[in-house]
């Protein structure tokens, strides 16, 4: 009997890839891709890293298509612009043994900055693409992507959604099919995409991309299920799938579409003459809705359903069968929970300090994005991955506010992309300063090893690469390279003080581990003696999660969350806070 | 069981609703059901309020819980609990911690944390069973352990018998960590036989 498991979508991906013979991963953490590449380290038959970032990590995937071993790269939906440059030109390529993206959208935003649609890549780099409906769809999709990926010479898209990577399902697992190494040939017109090789290889993608055409109209994952009747015929994919068949039922027929990109016209032709109304279902942009318009079917579509956040049954059944659940609610006003900086968190103190000094503070993507909520509320401006150093540079040469303001950035951000942004710095004389808060691994994604850390994917030593050592080479003079301790508040507003005065690029390493690594011990709590307190509020600054007033007005202290970091403790002007 | 059951778990990012999430949706597959567990990952985990969808039965199509449609909803935290009962099903039953943990606006001084909320959700209409789950977890031991003090508590509304539930809780914990998880366990069993006595 076969193996049926419950497993996460993500869990799913890594099975298919051991499966699949796959032997190389490459990939940068991102929610929610995250967990494919950790499952994937698991196998011991398969090689799996962590890249700097999205953009070698699908070079390196893809040196190892070209190079004949099947090879794999996940990255969330903001990873694959970073992605893009190496993702435009591997259909023209092509690949030797199979190689797979796996790209995870989020729609609704749970932990990402926009909402973007990744099938508008697919289209555009004109790469073919499977959605899958849940874990099984996420394991089977894989296998067959890699067989499709060397049978039509192309790389292949897996995307999924949040509810598609971060839900369980039962799923039936199979065996490991080895795949030898394949034969590497020498093919410069294939290979060198220099121009008078790529408008070759253009020609022979579209040739390959209309072979997909005619692959689409038959391919085992575009499935028709038909109701009774004829009147309503949903065109879906993906996550959209199950939440019409949750909210229609056996009252509507369904094209289910596997392979979203490229379309199956006459399939779509066949299938929407055959009932009295077409809607087609997909969440965020009407990438489908618009081909099918452009065949000339009439449909419903986006005129009904929204472009923004996420779909669920219900929001179908409201706009399109015009029903509301009958709710309880009370009658209260209820304070929202957003997310926060955990208790001994050591981006707290760098925050507080950069709120106290009033400064303009260049944001950017991890846990420390969360510094911009208020209390602390300091941030200005958060883009996208190394932007605060590259646009702190802009605004300073621009309107030189170089003495009130600072970048923050994480120490794998800063290896992802921060890097090239502090060389132009210094390469244009920049007087900037920039924070890296070095907290010794990739936080937000939940706790992934960067090259900082000293360790690999699969927990192997590694050498540590020296931030100190790297500013320095890229021309940040040594006095202005500072390591400072964020918890030691003093300190750190003194070499803040100290950078922002200086006439060229400061780095200020703010170098604390995450409160939440396992190496880093919690200590005794703290506690608040209430003869001393004078009720001042001032340690509730610092917004700790593990501080708040009580009925008499005087703080008190969790001892549940308190980690012991002693941040509070410099808050205090009245020694009330104790061990 | 022929209809689809729902639990919504709720509660503040760290408190543990994923391993919750995770010991049902096992205990849905060893009674025979399909099932479908979604969680959510990542920003949210960082103290914000979490929320975790289990589905199990005969066939199970959306991972997603929709507003009216949740059987249980199973809450670590009390405020979380009133933020969802809109997703409870007429009928339907709140099993929480009497836990109250403050959220930053109201650590900030910016929103007071409501008053009362078990007492309004019962004089809603919708029957809650609370208990303090965060003591049990204590008394057993690790105040980790109060998702599984909580499971416990709501041990008969799942539809599991108590021997599956507890297979699947020694299933999904550590092993250095299974005495201390029965213990929770027991504890929440208890607290709900305490709770049908009175």
């Amino acid at each position: 009997m076969k193996t049926k498991r419950l497993m996460l979508g993500n869990e799913a991906v890594a099975r298919g890839l051991y499966e699949a013979g796959v032997r190389f991963v490459s990939s940068y953490p991102g929610t929610p891709s995250t967990e494919i590449t950790e499952y994937a380290a698991k196998y011991d038959e398969i090689y799996a890293e962590w890249a700097p970032n999205e953009k070698v990590a699908l070079e390196a995937a893809m040196g190892a298509a070209v190079g004949g071993a099947r090879a794999f790269c996940a990255m969330k939906h903001v990873g694959l612009n970073v992605a893009a440059d190496p993702l435009f030109v591997a259909s023209y390529t092509g690949v030797n043994a199979g190689l797979l993206i796996a790209v995870a959208d989020d729609p609704g935003m749970h932990s990402s900055q926009n909402e973007q649609d990744s099938r508008h890549y697919a289209r555009a780099a004109k790469i073919p693409m499977l959605e899958p409906s849940d874990s099984q769809e996420c394991l089977d999709f894989v296998k067959l992507a890699y067989d499709l990926s060397e049978k039509f010479d192309i790389p292949f898209i897996l995307r999924t959604s949040t509810r598609i990577a971060h839900s369980q399902s039962l799923t039936e697992l199979g065996e490991r099919e080895e795949k030898p190494i394949l034969p590497y040939e020498k093919n410069p017109a294939k290979y060198v995409m220099i121009p008078a090789n790529a408008r070759g290889r253009h020609v022979s993608l579209e040739e390959r991309l209309a072979a997909l055409r005619e692959y689409a109209e038959t391919s085992p994952v575009n499935k028709i299920e038909r109701a009774s009747d004829n009147k309503i015929g949903i065109i879906t994919a993906g996550v959209s799938y199950v939440y019409a068949k949750e909210c229609f039922g056996d009252t509507a027929s369904y094209l289910k579409l596997g392979l979203v990109n490229p379309l199956p016209e006459r399939l779509i032709r066949e299938f929407a003459a055959s009932v009295e109304r077409v809607i087609v279902i997909e969440e965020l942009d009407p990438v489908i809705e618009e081909q099918v318009r452009a065949m000339g079917i009439a449909c419903d579509g986006k005129n009904l359903l929204p472009v923004v956040g996420e779909y669920s049954s219900a929001l179908l059944a409201e706009r399109l069968l015009g029903k509301k659940p009958e709710t309880v609610r009370l009658d209260v006003q209820m304070p929202p929970r957003p997310p926060v900086l955990c208790p001994g968190c050591p981006h707290r103190g760098v925050f507080y300090i950069l709120k106290k000094l009033k400064l303009t503070v260049s944001g950017d993507i991890g846990c420390y994005t969360l510094g911009a909520v208020a209390p602390l509320a300091s941030i200005d401006t958060t883009f996208c991955m190394g932007a605060s150093v590259s646009s702190l540079h802009g605004r300073n040469i621009a309107i030189g506010d170089e003495k009130t303001s600072v970048a923050v950035i994480g120490d794998s951000t800063f290896v992802h992309s921060g890097i090239t942004g502090l060389i132009n710095m210094v390469y244009n004389g920049s007087k900037s300063t920039v924070l890296i808060l070095d907290n010794r691994i990739t936080g937000m994604t939940g706790h992934q090893q960067n090259p900082c850390t000293g360790l690999t994917l699969k927990e192997k030593p590694a050498p540590e690469l020296s931030l100190e050592r790297l500013c320095a080479a890229v021309g940040v003079d040594e006095e202005h390279i500072r390591v400072v301790d964020p918890n030691k508040l003093d300190e750190l507003e003194k070499t803040i003080k100290e950078e922002l005065d200086s006439p060229c690029v400061s780095v200020i390493i703010c170098r604390r581990p995450c409160a939440l690594l396992k190496y880093v011990a919690k200590k005794k709590p703290y506690s608040i003696d209430e003869n001393k307190c004078r009720a001042c509020r001032a340690c509730m600054r610092i917004a700790c999660p593990a501080i708040s007033v009580s009925e008499n007005g005087k703080a008190k202290i969790d001892d549940a969350l308190c980690t012991g970091c002693g941040l509070c403790t410099q808050m205090c002007r009245f020694d009330a806070i104790c061990e | 069981m022929d209809s689809v059951k729902s639990i919504l778990i709720t509660g503040v990012g760290g408190q543990g609703t994923l391993l919750a999430a995770r010991i049902l949706g096992d205990a849905a597959i060893r009674s025979g059901y399909e099932a479908k567990v979604s969680e959510v990952h990542g920003m949210s985990q960082r103290g914000g309020s979490v929320v975790t969808y289990v589905r199990y039965g005969k066939s199970v199509v959306s991972p997603l819980i929709c507003e009216g449609e949740a059987d249980v909803i199973l809450s670590f935290e009390v405020l979380e609990a009133a933020r969802c009962l809109p997703y409870l099903k007429k009928g339907g039953v709140v099993v929480t911690s009497t836990q109250e943990i403050n959220p930053m606006p109201v650590i900030s001084g910016a929103a007071k944390y409501p008053g009362d909320l078990i007492n309004q959700m019962k004089a809603a209409g919708v029957r809650v069973i609370s208990a303090d789950a965060l003591s049990i977890a204590r008394a057993a031991g690790s105040i980790k352990a109060s998702n599984v003090a909580l499971i416990g508590l709501g041990a008969d509304l799942f539809g599991f018998s108590h021997d599956v539930l507890y297979e699947s809780i020694m299933s999904c914990v550590p092993e250095k960590a299974k005495a201390v998880n029965e213990a929770a366990f027991k504890g929440g069993l208890a607290a709900a036989s305490q709770r049908h006595n009175l």
